[in-house]
């Protein structure tokens, strides 16, 4: 088989990748795109390694690691979406500006809990004035 | 030209070649639908498509292990994965109107131009090269065994421990924080 069709096909699907990565805005169908790219590699690595007939047979080698690591990544890749997902109500790449975490729902928690902290204080120096009048 | 005369040249294509060729265009096709359709799920549906094309390509290459294995762990696990994430995110069931981002003309460009690129650089360089694809089988179950646990032990051990990690680290991203279980 002439090495240029395998070669071809990898770069194509390479590309497709790419436009995939680029121009999608669900962070999942990103992550499609990315495992696209990876087969286009995989391709290539896999057919440079039967072409050579390497004895180590690094290709192939690198080829069973590349997609151990693509597992590995699409986990955590969907785990980090799930939670942006969680915290913010969203997905999407596009609306996903803010380098910081700003979500109302902190905010919230922690006005809440100073307001606790303070109405305890406050029974508390009740507490204390009523002991002193007993006292007294 | 002269060189072209010394490998089989494209115009009379082994029955392989002709295989590896009518399964390249499905595979391409599926993974261009995969990234254009406006359909969340039957993206990833397509993505089956074009992942078990590329295995069918690996056997082709006499590539057997790795054929399997892309079977197994893509089409098997990160698909069903990628679709329990589609399901998780509340994805819409049917067309969604807003799948593509608006410089999607830029990527076109970006991509076009790098496919351009690559391919021209790729058969340029690649023309006259040929495969033996005759003999023993390049990656069948024995060969894959002997070189991965002959040569490359110590990388697949590294590698189980890089799993082991990313599968504590997706547990603890995944599971509510200690705040909201109190």
């Amino acid at each position: 088989m002439h090495l240029a069709y395998p070669a071809v096909l990898a770069a194509l699907l390479f590309c497709t990748g790419l436009y995939g990565v680029l121009a999608r805005r669900n962070a999942i169908l990103v992550l499609m795109s990315v495992e696209l790219m990876l087969n286009a590699v995989n391709l290539n690595l896999v057919a440079f390694d039967v072409w050579l007939r390497d004895t180590l047979h690094a290709g192939q080698a690198l080829t069973l690691f590349v997609i151990a690591v693509a597992a590995a990544e699409i986990g955590i890749g969907l785990a980090i979406v799930l939670m942006v997902h969680r915290a913010r109500g969203t997905a999407d790449v596009d609306r996903l500006r803010d380098s910081v975490e700003s979500d109302a729902a902190d905010e919230a928690a922690v006005k809440s809990a100073e307001d606790a902290a303070a109405e305890s204080a406050r029974a508390e120096a009740a507490a204390r004035a009523k002991k002193a009048e007993a006292t007294a | 030209m002269t060189p072209l005369a010394a490998g089989p040249g494209f115009l009379s294509p082994t029955g392989v070649e002709i295989a590896f060729v009518l399964v390249g265009l499905v595979t391409l096709g599926a993974a261009v639908i995969t990234v254009t359709t406006r359909q969340l799920v039957h993206a990833a549906l397509w993505l089956v498509v074009a992942l078990g094309g590329l295995a069918i390509e690996y056997l082709l290459l006499t590539a057997e292990f790795i054929a399997w294995v892309q079977v197994l762990i893509y089409v098997g696990s990160v698909v069903v994965l990628l679709l329990f994430g589609l399901m998780l995110t509340k994805a819409p069931i049917g067309r969604s109107p807003d799948a593509d981002s608006e410089n999607r003309w830029v990527a076109l460009a970006v991509a076009v131009t790098a496919a351009v690129a690559l391919v021209w650089v790729v058969v340029d360089a690649f023309r006259t090269t040929w495969i033996e694809l005759d003999g023993p089988a390049q990656g069948s179950t024995e060969v894959s065994g002997q070189f991965l646990f002959r040569h490359w032990v110590l990388p697949f051990e590294a590698l189980s421990v890089l799993l082991l990690a990313a599968l504590i680290g997706a547990i603890v991203l995944s599971r509510k924080s200690g705040k909201e279980q109190r």
